[in-house]
């Protein structure tokens, strides 16, 4: 179903970069994030955390193989989840930091 | 109300606002403001953020340049956390609801946020809560601007709280406003903790990790006597501790009569009193106690505080105020006492992973002769101004008493050629507080002027426990029986052959110990100048026959907790007042 006003999408993930989801992919996935109009949540076991604010992202201390859940909820949820969901998939942190 | 279990290093209670201490000891001076002024502080908060964003953008700038991208990235994230709209919000909540100052409302959501990440599993993601730190100090000093203060310079009294200290920052304290100290580790004997006897003010080390439970303009206190620290206290443990502190004050003001009286047991044995020092300005305690002199002076700080090894000139004048407020009563000065690794001019070690065990104090000086022999120098000038004694510490074998005595004659025959005025007849003593020199105590004793036994050091190595390891220290006590059979037995080694002897280690300040102390045949003691009196006071209350049974008693004994709690209970009996 394309994009409606209310669409909630959201997707399984697991931590491939070594070192944890830290500050830096963090960084990069809450800039991401923050340019969609949908909110973003990120869902680990019974904890629920704002996908737009690092330091929240950060409070979860999700290492390597912690399996996640992206959960976007808005007009632009479905193309925000797929792009957030790659940057957590990305093994290293300089693929993503190589600039656009 | 959260209380928190250390290791007590310094007596006494302090009840008052926490600064907590990090490298640039910054310090939020107010936690709230007025309703009305609300809307203006968030603009401060605003232009605070808007000055560390600036800041941080140049460094990513910078870093970016300099070492690339991937470095540059973290200050990104920096950034980013900054401009957390989260964060924005939980601060901005605080300042409106609960009319926080921005600098409280910052500290305490930063700190609740390292507090999450140092929980966390992976020590990678701990280490990320000293970029919260970073964050938060920055935002404090665009809020703090002019406003930030120095430890050295407070204007109104705190409580100190912090990681740890450097023996040269809490030399530096600010005396007049410095109520009490906490680290996070450290441990009892350590050179904070004899600073903040000197400064007669509470501490409590080895605490673990808090810090980040506490803001600064907090209400904290700091319990010394049992080495609680107690976060956010209820009305009710205010009060009790209010009460404590002042019972503290009426004991001290009952026993100040007794400055101006020997200390003479009931059965007439006059015993000497000397007083420890640090520091030049601890000698006015002393003297309003009635001290009979100063039978330590330590010398480290001359080091420590010091930039560069300090002068002969720098060291006589230090000697010589103590010299003439001691007004004709001895001083007794020991050498340097510190590790290779504490000082600036001097190499250190390559391999130095065992620093008690290693080159420090007479083994550091004998190694460097020109440091050595400035300070000898400068002790046998002061000599000719009033009565000095000088002591060597951790001697552990006759050749190095001998070697250091032989140097000590060097200078003076130096000084004779000058026409340079000194004590020919200086008295010479060594420290026993190596357990070798302890044990061949007999041979030592003929070739010194004085004993004076150090405790804190002798029970370290006699029941190989590092005091400074809070996983062991709780084991570090004078009250072990092999302890006080090697104490009574070096007592009455230097008795026999009439060589004077006094401990100086903490035990001799404390006074559950003073009855067993006299018992054994001590008839001097160096403590603390803050537990002059308290000493004096169970010295007048009891009677030598008394203690020698204490004494016997002790010794059947088999365990130190017992010998404790025996102990507690004769003091009882004869100075109720001190046991609280």
């Amino acid at each position: 179903m394309p994009n409606t006003e209310n669409s909630k999408v959201s997707r399984c993930v697991e931590i491939t970069n070594p070192q944890g989801l830290h500050l830096r992919p963090g960084e990069v996935f809450t800039r991401k994030a923050s340019e969609f109009v949908s909110t973003v949540s990120i869902i680990s076991g019974d904890r629920r955390v704002d996908g737009k604010s690092l330091l929240d992202i950060a409070t979860l201390g999700a290492t390597q193989g912690t399996k996640l859940e992206i959960e976007a909820h808005g007009p632009d949820a479905e193309v925000a989840v797929k792009v957030l969901a790659d940057i957590l998939e990305t093994k290293s942190v300089d693929e993503l930091t190589k600039g656009p | 109300m959260q209380t928190l279990q250390g290791i007590a290093v310094s007596p006494g209670v302090a009840i008052g606002e926490a600064l907590v201490v990090d490298n640039e000891g910054v310090r939020i001076p107010q936690r709230f403001v007025a309703r009305e002024a609300v809307q203006n502080e968030i603009e401060r908060l605003s232009d605070a953020i808007a000055g560390a964003d600036e800041e941080i953008a140049a460094n990513r700038d910078t870093v970016t340049q300099q070492l690339g991208k991937h470095y540059g990235a973290i200050f990104g994230a920096h950034l980013r956390m900054l401009h957390d709209a989260r964060l924005r919000r939980e601060i901005e909540g605080l300042i409106r609801q609960n009319h926080y100052s921005p600098e409280y409302a910052v500290s305490r959501i930063m700190r609740r946020y390292a507090k999450v990440f140092q929980s966390l599993d992976s020590a990678f993601m701990k280490e990320r809560a000293t970029d919260i730190f970073d964050i938060e100090k920055r935002l404090l000093k665009h809020l703090l601007g002019d406003r930030s203060e120095n430890v050295s310079q407070l204007t109104s009294p705190v409580v100190l709280l912090a990681h740890n200290l450097t023996p040269s920052e809490t030399a530096n304290l600010d005396r007049d406003f410095t109520r009490g100290f906490v680290t996070e580790v450290g441990g009892p004997g350590s050179h904070t903790a004899i600073v903040a006897e000197a400064m007669h003010i509470p501490a409590v080390v080895a605490t673990g990790q808090f810090l980040t439970d506490v803001s600064g303009g907090d209400l904290i206190i700091i319990d010394g006597n049992h080495g609680r620290v107690i976060l956010q206290p209820d009305e009710e443990t205010i009060a009790r501790y209010r009460h404590e502190v002042e019972e503290h004050r009426t004991l001290a003001a009952r026993l100040r009569p007794l400055a101006n009286k020997p200390a003479i047991t009931e059965d007439g044995t006059t015993i000497h009193l000397y007083g420890n020092i640090e520091f030049p300005y601890e000698v006015k305690e002393c003297n309003a106690s009635g001290a009979d002199g100063i039978g330590l002076y330590r010398t480290e700080f001359l080091y420590l505080n010091a930039k560069t090894e300090p002068t002969e000139e720098t060291h006589f004048e230090a000697y010589k105020k103590v010299l003439l407020a001691m007004a004709g009563k001895p001083v007794c000065i020991r050498t340097l006492d510190l590790g290779a690794e504490k000082l600036l001019e001097v190499p250190s070690p390559e391999d130095e992973r065992n620093p008690v065990l290693g080159l420090r104090s007479i083994r550091l000086t004998l190694r460097n002769v020109p440091l050595f022999r400035t300070q000898l120098r400068a002790i046998l000038r002061a000599s000719a101004l009033g009565k000095i004694r000088v002591m060597f510490p951790l001697i552990t074998t006759l050749k190095e008493l001998r070697q250091a005595k032989m140097l000590l004659t060097d200078v003076m025959e130096d000084l004779e050629e000058q026409n340079i005025d000194f004590d020919r007849n200086i008295e010479v003593g060594m420290m026993a507080e190596v357990p070798a020199a302890v044990i061949f105590l007999d041979r030592f004793v003929d070739e010194v002027d004085f004993i004076s036994i150090g405790t804190n050091d002798l029970i370290q190595y006699v029941l190989a426990v590092d005091r400074s390891n809070k996983d062991v220290a709780h084991m570090y006590t004078a009250s072990e029986p092999s302890v006080l059979r090697l104490l009574r037995s070096s007592i009455q080694t230097a008795i026999k052959s009439n060589t004077p002897v006094n401990i100086c280690g903490q035990m001799s300040g404390n006074t559950l110990y003073t009855m067993l102390l006299l018992g054994f045949g001590l008839q001097q003691f160096s403590v603390p100048p803050a537990s002059l009196l308290e000493i004096k006071k169970v010295i007048c209350s009891v009677s030598i026959k008394q203690c020698q049974r204490i004494a016997r008693r002790v010794m059947t004994k088999e365990n130190a907790q017992e010998i404790r709690s025996y102990l507690k209970d004769e003091l009882r009996k004869q100075v109720p007042e001190l046991v609280p």
